[in-house]
């Protein structure tokens, strides 16, 4: 591309990026509409009627039903209902996360105690196994204790996730100077207000990652909720549109109508932690690497 | 800057023994006051072990434990009521001459080659081209990304929407060129191909992320050089970028079987509509998963000795696959 001998190499350089540049932001281009595309044409589904999809071409632009087809889906489903369930859910699970998780990481971050090596490693080994292993014997154990078919059946198995512990102590280790907790141990600050008032301040980006990180996942859970909420008048969002499916897959404007009112909390929420969340995804998996 | 920031080219744990500060500082002492950690140390660290305990609490009761005993159940016969029957070696037994299992291992294997490669590969390069580019660089990070948090029931709904056989909008533009419609989701192939197509859609942008962070780790000296020695784009990108990637690749290779080996709420949602067909997985169980079969024999058979044979098995094969992959990535850094 450019030899060493070129006169001017600042220009030679410019002239030759430019049409590389262009390349690299149509290629771009073309992955975004396909990331992209199934948010719009979900909403063209959700706004025309069903006849007008089954049409053959389809219609291809978006319509005006789609007040009709929300009324389908609150007239068929317990939509609110459910969703309240999800919120109520991911509400308690980001908020107890992040708090038992950042208490056990700065212990682990920044104090040596006996056992810390084993019961750190064991976590990690577990962050490792496949989540399924454990989920017979909860299931199990949810019966037991007759919290199946119940909200906080959902809480606790999300609460023992290791992977906000691993990567706040990361944080916590690189994030938080020993001399700042040291200061504060010398004007009298025991642990835990070392931990309230020094570590946990210094530490609010990692701790915004995990509670987005923690809510989509308790917001978007399938598996579990299917499982352990057994009651099909008592369920999760995700299980409810599942079985809007189930039900009504013929109605394919009403069903899409369902995904559009069930998908959009949650992508509204990303796009505006979205620049500080992906920051904090991509240093946890390469520091996590 | 609100968004945390990338603690510099500290890439991976190999490259940070080196010259800069350690890893992490020394251990902090117990507070001040109490004595060297003798026989009565252990007490002295009753506020961290109060600090950890909350969560190794919920841990054990709803992680460690129950992975045993799992383990435990897959050696007896219980179907969650009656009495637990010990049964030796049974339950596997019956697993390795049963057909429907081994399908549901082809369909996910498959299934997991049919989506990673393309995610993988289609990550490094977006990555690539992300990394050339100076203008609309946080626009394109979200737009890729945006895929990774939608919900799998949402997608899923929409594959099965728009692959529909008779109605879906892939079959209707096929249509306008004169291609009859094709088969998607009764086809055993084509079924797993829109499967891995989901996955494919879900997952490029996540596994875009962690790779562009890699690259922006690199040195630019190092390009420089380069260039300066006559290497072209091609093969700075074999010799250089490569090499230095492959431990984030590692990482994602591993990700990638564990996630992608867990494919359920994708068939399950997919194939889900027809109530009647006691059959999960669609036609033929094409769509069958490992999990799938998983939930069926434990959740909807009630066979719980089955279900956790079936699920300790699937984790042995996880763990092979592991391997397999580490190997394979670590061999070609020697050649």
């Amino acid at each position: 591309m450019t030899t060493a001998a070129t006169p001017r190499p600042a220009t030679g350089a410019k002239r030759l990026r430019r049409p590389k540049g262009l390349t690299a932001h149509i290629l771009l281009m073309v992955a975004v509409l396909i990331s992209v595309f199934p948010f719009a044409w979900t909403i063209v589904m959700a706004t025309n009627t069903t006849k007008d999809i089954y049409k053959s071409p389809p219609k291809l632009t978006f319509g005006s039903h789609l007040l009709e087809n929300i009324r389908h889906v609150l007239d068929t489903i317990d939509f609110f209902g459910s969703m309240l369930n999800t919120v109520v859910v991911a509400c308690v699970t980001t908020v107890l996360v992040l708090f038992i998780d950042s208490l056990a990481a700065f212990a682990f971050a920044k104090f040596d105690f006996p056992g810390r090596k084993v019961l750190f490693g064991t976590l990690l080994v577990f962050m490792m196994l496949p989540l399924q292993l454990a989920v017979l014997p909860q299931f199990i154990l949810m019966s037991e204790v007759g919290w199946v078919g119940m909200l906080k059946a959902l809480v606790w198995p999300a609460l023992s996730n290791a992977f906000g512990i691993f990567w706040l102590r990361q944080y916590i280790q690189n994030g938080v100077p020993d001399e700042l907790l040291d200061a504060a141990r010398i004007d009298g600050a025991g642990f835990f207000r070392q931990y309230w008032n020094v570590a946990l301040p210094m530490i609010k980006p990692a701790l915004s990652f995990l509670a987005i990180y923690a809510f989509v996942n308790a917001w978007n859970d399938y598996v579990w909720p299917l499982i352990v909420l057994t009651n099909p008048d008592h369920v999760t969002l995700q299980v409810e549109l599942a079985q809007l499916n189930v039900g009504h897959n013929t109605d394919y404007s009403m069903v899409m109508a369902g995904v559009l009112m069930a998908s959009l909390p949650l992508v509204v929420v990303f796009s505006i932690f979205a620049r500080g969340f992906i920051a904090g995804a991509t240093e946890g998996a390469v520091q996590g690497s | 800057m609100s968004s945390p920031p990338v603690t510099g080219p500290a890439t991976v744990h190999e490259h940070r023994g080196g010259p800069g500060p350690a890893r992490f500082r020394p251990r902090r002492t117990p507070p001040a006051g109490t004595a060297r950690p003798g026989r009565r140390g252990v007490l002295s660290y009753w506020r961290q072990y109060l600090a950890i305990s909350p969560f190794y609490l919920i841990f054990a009761a709803f992680s460690f434990v129950p992975v045993f005993y799992s383990l435990y159940l897959a050696f007896q016969r219980y179907d969650g009521l009656g009495t637990k029957q010990f049964v030796g070696l049974q339950q596997f037994e019956f697993l390795w001459n049963d057909p429907v299992f081994w399908l549901s291992i082809r369909n996910t294997l498959v299934i997991w080659v049919l989506s990673t490669v393309p995610t993988l590969f289609g990550a490094l390069v977006l990555a690539t081209l992300l990394h050339s580019v100076r203008r609309f660089k946080g626009f394109y990070r979200i737009a890729l990304y945006v895929p990774n948090v939608t919900s799998i029931v949402a997608v899923a709904i929409f594959f099965g929407a728009v692959f529909s056989n008779n109605f879906g909008l892939v079959n209707a533009i096929l249509g306008t060129v004169g291609i009859s419609p094709v088969p998607w989701l009764s086809n055993p192939w084509l079924i797993k191909v829109v499967i891995a197509l989901l996955m494919t859609w879900m997952w490029t942008g996540y596994n875009m992320i962690i790779y562009l962070a890699g690259l922006q780790a690199i040195p630019t000296q190092i390009y420089e050089a380069a260039k300066l020695d006559g290497a072209g784009p091609v093969r700075t990108f074999f010799q250089i970028t490569m090499p230095i990637m492959r431990p984030i690749i590692l990482f994602t290779v591993v990700i990638s079987t564990i996630n992608g080996l867990q494919s359920f709420s994708e068939p399950q949602v997919l194939f889900a509509s027809n109530a009647a067909n006691q059959n999960l997985g669609g036609p033929g169980q094409a769509g069958l998963t490992t999990l799938l079969y998983f939930y069926q024999s434990a959740f909807l058979d009630n066979d719980y000795g089955y279900g956790a044979a079936i699920v300790w098995a699937f984790f042995v094969l996880i763990i092979v696959l592991v391997v397999v992959n580490w190997r394979i990535v670590q061999r070609g850094r020697k050649s």
